[in-house]
């Protein structure tokens, strides 16, 4: 298990060296968010009864935080090493893929639920903490950056180049996370749209993890847990797949 | 006794390419061996193989008696290498990286074989700059400690002192030498064959992904018994009776091709009789780079 421990504390210090620009950045940008949104919508948008609108937003954007940066962590420590080479010296050591996935997954894990929990902090500084919040919160957070933290690793692994990357990133985590009901319940939406948003996995993991906070949620968080549990296990077994056949990693 | 590598009908084809076509070598522990070609003979193939970096197409290889597929573990936990390519983490130390490298080799507590590494390699005083601030020939030096962190008994070090000063280069031989007299099989490719002439018992020439020579380097270097008698004369004519010798000139310095000692004095008698004086004269041993000449050139592209 040395080595699981070693590459993960390896990838946990390359982003904790960095981490002006891996956790207090997206802190601040989630912030500003926050202020921006609470400040326009406030007195205007209710969505859970009783539930005032910054109260809302606050889990979305938590959440929110949470996916981009398991992402984020994943995807760029391995596009770097692939780029810069130095990918090698992982490839050259007797870690089993598995070890490999365990130990990148866990570090994005650890950098989305840090970022997240920062968040959670700043606005509850600034706005009061949340009425209550119950185990169903901490486990679609678990979820969420696992979920992300193995999308991560499939898109780091099959992207050669940076503006690939940033493609995935632009092109499919950004629009699916802003469109998953951060800012909005999607139950306020058409029906076309309302369906569309179910087919969004990232809907499920906000719902689920506002429910934590308001017990009041889009569908019953069981559902969403089920539908997070089992897109997980798929999602990973094709990263295993990926790592053990050793695509665009060994020739 | 196992040996340190051995590698059966191994092949890589890239498409319609062979990169790798059918080679079998064996490499006895202890031996010092060089693997020398042209650029894209299939040195860095073979030695991504050995490493797991690329899997082979057909064949098989060991490393210790252990598969690099099946057993990669067993094999890459006695292997050592050191790429090609002048690779760094930028996020870390020279130190840092060194324990790092032997955490992913299951070794914790590395701290007084990592101390002696960074002291025979000189880096003792740079073991706490971060690898982006180093010189080439520094991290070039980093990457043989971090291919040493596990003490593998197999070396295989790609192209070692491409780009390295002189100073280094031999201390880096030295180095190098010293590890292998205590023990380690080393498999190195340069292109600098005086220093594989120097330094390897054994050589193995590649060409188009096939071994076309294997043999000691003894063996090798007197395979060529051409000798080159250099000659600087008094005049730029040569007397008749010596044109037809196999000769190539440049000015007044003429070169012999002599098969054995006994021509130079046929060669010195007709000058003498001709009363052409030798102002400078030179006998050169046929070295690996004639072979290596020798061996590119007779062997025809796609030959088995």
């Amino acid at each position: 298990m040395t080595g699981f421990y070693t590459l993960l504390y390896k990838e946990l210090m390359r982003f904790w060296k960095v981490s002006f620009q891996t956790i207090l950045a997206p802190v601040l940008s989630s912030l500003l968010y926050l202020l921006i949104f609470s400040h326009v919508l406030e007195s205007r948008v209710e969505v859970y009864e009783g539930v005032a609108y910054t109260v809302f937003l606050i889990p979305g954007l938590v959440m929110m935080a949470v996916l981009q940066n398991a992402f984020a962590n994943s995807s760029s420590s391995l596009i770097q090493s692939k780029i810069t080479g130095n990918l090698v010296f992982i490839l050259l050591a007797p870690l089993s893929y598995l070890e490999i996935f365990l130990a990148y997954v866990g570090a994005s894990m650890l950098r989305g639920l840090a970022v997240g929990l920062g968040v959670y902090g700043v606005a509850a500084w600034f706005y009061g903490p949340p009425p209550h919040v119950s185990l169903w919160a901490i486990l679609f957070a678990l979820l969420g950056s696992a979920l992300l933290g193995v999308i991560g690793l499939i898109a780091g692994i099959v992207s050669d180049k940076f503006d690939q990357l940033a493609a995935f990133q632009n092109f499919l985590i950004l629009p699916l996370t802003f469109l998953s009901g951060v800012f909005y319940s999607v139950h306020s939406l058409p029906p076309v749209w309302q369906f569309l948003s179910h087919l969004n996995p990232f809907f499920y993991l906000i719902d689920g993890f506002r429910y934590g906070f308001f017990g009041v949620s889009d569908i019953s968080p069981y559902i969403s847990l089920i539908v997070m549990a089992a897109s997980l296990a798929a999602i990973s077994g094709w990263a295993l797949w990926l790592l053990k056949s050793g695509y665009k990693l060994r020739h | 006794m196992t040996p340190a590598i051995d590698i059966q009908q191994l092949g890589k084809r890239y498409g319609a390419l062979a990169a790798l076509d059918h080679i079998d070598l064996v490499i006895q522990p202890g031996e010092f061996f060089a693997l020398l070609g042209p650029n894209g003979a299939g040195k860095t193939t073979l030695i991504s193989i050995l490493a797991g970096l690329t899997r082979p197409t057909h064949g098989s290889a060991k490393v210790m008696g252990y598969d690099v597929l099946s057993e990669y573990r067993a094999a890459r936990k006695r292997l050592g290498v050191v790429p090609q390519e002048l690779v760094y983490d930028p996020f870390f130390t020279v130190r840092e990286m060194l324990v790092i490298q032997s955490g992913y080799f299951g070794i914790q507590g590395n701290d007084a074989w990592i101390d002696e590494i960074l002291y025979r390699l000189d880096l003792a005083d740079k073991a706490h700059t971060n690898l982006r601030a180093l010189s080439g020939g520094m991290k070039r030096r980093v990457l043989i400690a971090q291919a040493l962190v596990h003490k593998p008994p197999v070396i295989i070090l790609d192209e070692p002192t491409a780009g390295v000063d002189v100073d280094l280069r031999q201390s880096l031989w030295q180095f190098i030498q010293h590890l292998n007299q205590e023990g380690h099989t080393v498999v190195l490719t340069t292109h600098y064959l005086e220093e594989a002439e120097a330094l390897c018992n054994r050589v193995a020439m590649l060409k188009q992904g096939r071994i076309v020579a294997l043999d000691s380097m003894r063996n090798l270097v007197r395979s060529i018994q051409d000798y080159t008698l250099e000659l600087r004369l008094s005049t730029d004519a040569l007397p008749a009776a010596l044109t037809a010798w196999p000769v190539h000139h440049d000015g007044n310095l003429y070169s012999f091709k002599i098969k054995d000692y006994a021509e130079i004095e046929s060669v010195l008698s007709i000058l003498r009789t001709s009363g052409i004086r030798i102002l400078e004269m030179q006998l050169l041993q046929p070295d690996l780079e004639d072979v290596f000449v020798n061996i590119m050139e007779s062997v025809p592209a796609g030959a088995s």
